[in-house]
């Protein structure tokens, strides 16, 4: 086997997932992936990870408001509108 | 309720549109500032000065793009105009990679050997869970920059990749690099979470 069709080892796999989610792998990058992923529970499992994670991470959305931030917002709006 | 109607209704000087637009917003785009400015107290400031203009231009807005598009562009220009440090362009070196997975997970041959713990349980039965949001948020918050205005626009807020990069100024190239380290993180926080188990 030639170093080009060789399988990623589970080392290397991690590191594609991003561009493999992205969809900004080479074709050949690709098939390399998803052949290592057919046959390897581990890097199976941390794609399904990585995708858990993203959709948890909007769903969680951002931090909470702090009140004394919130009202210091709100008095701009009510000192604006009273510009207006 | 939707971005869009909340508009409307700020439009006619609606105050709790205008709390909730903040109370969804306004942590995102301190986070995002901080990326320009070169201090939290600055960050703050352009993210107010971004509301002010909102307000001033909101009957101006045309529905082209997405609310929070259009928002998190006003910040940018804001951030710009704010006096803030010359960006350099973040270095990214795509190169030389640092892996974002412990070696020690993996044997000599680069196989797993403490294979990953599945997280669909925690997200999906636990995601009100105060350890799970809290694990999130903090992983999120600690992020060092520019992985923090990266994750939290991309996948906080849900921009896509060509977005982020306009308001970062960064290739999408160097956008996924810095996600990517930024995602491992958080992915790291939330398997602690799972492996220690839930209260
Ligand atoms: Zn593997």
């Amino acid at each position: 086997m030639s170093v080009l069709t060789r399988d990623v080892t589970c080392r290397e796999a991690v590191e594609l997932v991003t561009d493999y989610l992205e969809g900004s792998l080479s074709t050949r990058e690709r098939r390399r992936f998803e052949h290592h992923l057919a046959r390897c529970d581990g890097c199976e499992g941390y794609l399904a990870q990585v995708r858990a994670v993203v959709a948890a991470t909007g769903a969680v959305g951002p931090e909470d408001l702090d009140p004394a931030t919130l009202q210091g917002l709100v008095a701009l709006f009510e000192q604006y509108k009273g510009d207006s | 309720m939707d971005d869009e109607v909340l508009l409307e209704k700020l439009l006619v000087g609606d105050q709790d549109a205008f709390r909730a637009l903040v109370s969804r917003y306004h942590s995102s785009l301190v986070r995002v500032a901080r990326y320009h400015v070169d201090s939290d107290a600055a960050a703050e400031d352009v993210a107010q000065d971004t509301w002010v203009a909102v307000l001033r231009g909101v009957h101006k807005f045309e529905g082209r793009s997405s609310f929070k598009t259009w928002l998190f562009k006003i910040l940018v220009n804001r951030s710009r105009t704010a006096g803030s440090r010359d960006r350099k362009q973040v270095p990214v070196d795509t190169a030389f990679a640092e892996p974002t997975v412990e070696q020690s997970r993996f044997d000599a041959g680069g196989a797993w050997t403490d294979p990953p713990t599945p997280l669909d349980d925690l997200v999906s039965a636990h995601l009100d869970d105060a350890l799970v949001v809290r694990a999130i948020r903090d992983a999120v918050r600690e992020l060092p920059e520019p992985q923090q205005a990266v994750v939290t626009l991309r996948d906080v807020e849900g921009l896509s990749t060509y977005e982020v990069s306009a308001l970062l100024g960064l290739t999408e190239g160097n956008v996924r690099v810095i996600l990517h380290r930024g995602r491992a993180k958080v992915r790291a926080a939330l398997e602690g979470v799972a492996r220690g188990g839930l209260p």
